[in-house]
């Protein structure tokens, strides 16, 4: 059970941890049999939709503030104390906006691109579990599905950018589907190791995979592997990508196509669009999470009385912080950049780190002193070498610094 | 060949400023500005207004009508009508003076032409209104602000101009002679009659 602590104590922190599943069960508990199934799941969908809502607005403020501060400005600071309550009014702001569509546009398919783009994202925290029990539903393919409903947001900015019959619209729309295809494939094949080694594809059983300790008290992450740990930097970079986020933000490209496809958008729809943005990068961050760093346990043995679902958000929380600072800090890719990141860096780093994972896997059995260390060496090197070698030959004959003018005299 | 230390170079630098923007308030450049304000320099400028000395903006107007600025005004946004007696005789005051600060590009030529030293720029730029028509069209009494006033905005400029009124009538000829100069040639290509719009 949960190590260090009293036994009574133990009762009364498993009750935390447990607090809204039995929560969930007494509630639906009191309902006929024969609704009970249902009710649990729109109760649960009713959870993740607040939950991952109320972080939405306070991630966009968080953000707003977070890059105000890296810019050495003070950020919103105007409604509420410390401008707390921009989020409702901006929400205000959004519902009272006039809903524009276009003369020229395909009127279904621009009113249908923001809802494609927001119900699959919610679809897709179905498989997640965000504490000890607290999936939704416990998929045997949780993973499969999750990148198969991930994949709609390529439809919605494409349906989003083709409908609005706007010449910016469409280049964007045509970016996100070229980058987002391109760093599909990095994404997937990132987790590839996982799943071979945890031999599931629900994340339930992936997170249980990390279950346990090594040494008596540092927990069994993934990340804590050479492949591991490769794997996790990867997975962000596609994740990073995959989420349109800075510095991978080109299908929206402000200072190129002033936002691509969501020029043509604006009030609800447009706000539908955004908020499809962030939870986007809320699940890819859960999946980072569920994958590499353990899911909802804790890193270490003494730290196990802390509620899971507070290691979950806690973990989320600095998956966003990441994310904003990122953004804060790295200029736009360019596009062909962009395409030579993805299938000539990522693609061959995403393979080997496979290779990497299955020898992790077969020298598991070597037993002789300095084992552990000859294997982290091994595996990381397996990464680590072709990562300089790729490195150095992709920049080889580049001039990377301060461009030279040479102006007309 | 960096192989992402530039990323991480980055990165630190940005932690940085976001650290220290918690600590050195001085990294903070922004003024937030309904509630802190900068003080506007010496030759800061919106619109012109009418200046007048003494306590009674109606009497000590210094703007005697002569329509020079009206004249020069690039995009005509002046309109002046002399005050006559009940004899028509002139009274050299404006009985009307309007100026449509929706047309005013703010280029200040009236403040170089006048030879009266009556009209000058003002600073005040927080005149947004919701009526698009009336409340841009500021007539006499919204212009005329006192002598002190004027001190007060420009102290430099304005202590020049005191100590020339102060020299005598005489050296209020020397400023307006240059600028004065090309004012007939303007008037007679504008090709308005003087004192075509006053008439009743
Ligand atoms: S030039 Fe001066 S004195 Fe003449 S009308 Fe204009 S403001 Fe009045
Ligand atoms: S500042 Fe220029 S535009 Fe404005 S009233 Fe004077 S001359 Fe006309």
């Amino acid at each position: 059970m949960i190590a260090g602590v009293p036994p009574s104590a133990a009762t009364m922190f498993e009750a935390l941890d447990q607090l809204f599943v039995s929560l969930k069960h007494w509630l639906v508990g009191q309902l006929p049999p024969a609704w009970q199934s249902w009710v649990s799941l729109a109760i649960s969908a009713a959870a993740i939709l607040g939950v991952f809502m109320t972080l939405f607005a306070l991630t966009v403020l968080i953000e707003r503030k977070g890059l105000g501060r890296i810019q050495n400005r003070y950020g919103p600071n105007r409604v509420g104390p410390w401008g707390l309550l921009q989020p409702i009014a901006d929400l205000i702001k959004m519902l009272t906006k006039e809903d524009l569509v276009p003369s020229g546009a395909d009127r279904v398919v621009h009113f249908v691109a923001p809802v494609v783009m927001v119900v699959p994202v919610l679809m897709a925290y179905a498989v997640i579990p965000i504490g000890r029990n607290m999936a939704a539903v416990d998929f045997n393919a949780g993973l499969l599905f999750f990148f198969a409903v991930g994949a709609c947001i390529e439809l919605a900015v494409f349906m989003a950018g083709w409908s609005s019959r706007n010449k910016y619209s469409l280049l964007g729309g045509m970016r996100a589907i070229a980058q987002m295809i391109s760093y599909e494939l990095p994404l997937i094949l990132s987790t590839l190791p996982v799943v071979m080694l945890a031999g599931s594809l629900s994340l339930v059983d992936i997170t249980d995979a990390q279950a346990g300790h090594s040494g008596g008290w540092l927990a069994r992450w993934h990340v804590f592997t050479p492949w591991g740990l490769a794997g996790l930097l990867l997975f962000t970079v596609a994740a990073t990508a995959e989420s349109n986020r800075a510095p991978f933000d080109l299908p929206e490209g402000e200072s190129e196509i002033i936002a691509g496809h969501l020029v043509e958008y604006s009030g609800i729809k447009y706000a539908l669009f955004f908020i499809g943005e962030y939870l986007g990068m809320f699940a890819v961050s859960a999946l980072g999470i569920t994958l590499f760093l353990g899911g909802w346990r804790a890193p270490v043995i003494w730290l196990e009385w802390v509620p899971s679902y507070m290691w979950f958000f806690l973990k989320l929380g600095g998956f966003v912080a990441l994310f904003i600072w990122l953004r804060g800090t790295l200029p736009r890719l360019r596009a062909d950049h962009l395409m030579n990141l993805a299938w000539k860096f990522l693609l061959p780093l995403v393979l080997l780190n496979a290779v990497s994972a299955a020898l992790w896997h077969y020298t598991a059995p070597w037993t002789f002193v300095g084992a552990g260390l000859a294997r982290w060496l091994l595996c990381g090197s397996l990464v680590g070498v072709p990562y300089v070698l790729l490195g150095r030959r992709l920049f080889a004959g580049q001039h990377i610094g301060p461009r030279t003018y040479r102006m007309a005299a | 060949m960096n192989l992402g230390k530039g990323i991480l170079k980055g990165l630190v630098e940005t932690a940085r400023n976001f650290v220290g923007s918690y600590y050195d308030p001085a990294r903070l450049v922004t003024i937030q500005y309904p509630d802190e304000r900068r003080a506007l320099p010496e030759k800061a400028r919106s619109f012109p207004m009418l200046v007048y000395d003494g306590e009674d903006p109606e009497k000590g107007l210094r703007c005697v009508a002569c329509k020079i600025c009206e004249k020069e005004c690039p995009p005509q946004c002046i309109y002046i009508v002399l005050d006559r007696d009940e004899k028509g005789r002139p009274l050299r005051r404006p009985k009307i003076f309007d100026l449509d600060i929706s047309v005013c590009m703010s280029c200040q030529i009236c403040v170089e032409v006048c030879p009266f030293d009556a009209i000058k720029m003002n600073t005040e730029f927080e005149l947004s209104t919701a009526d698009r028509f009336g409340s841009l069209l500021l007539h006499k009494m919204d212009l005329a602000r006192p002598a002190s006033y004027y001190l007060g905005l420009h102290p430099v400029e304005a202590g020049e101009v005191n100590a020339r009124l102060a020299a005598g009538p005489g050296h209020a000829e020397t400023k307006a002679k240059p600028a004065a100069g090309p004012a007939p040639a303007a008037g007679t290509t504008s090709g308005a009659k003087p004192g075509d719009s006053d008439r009743p």
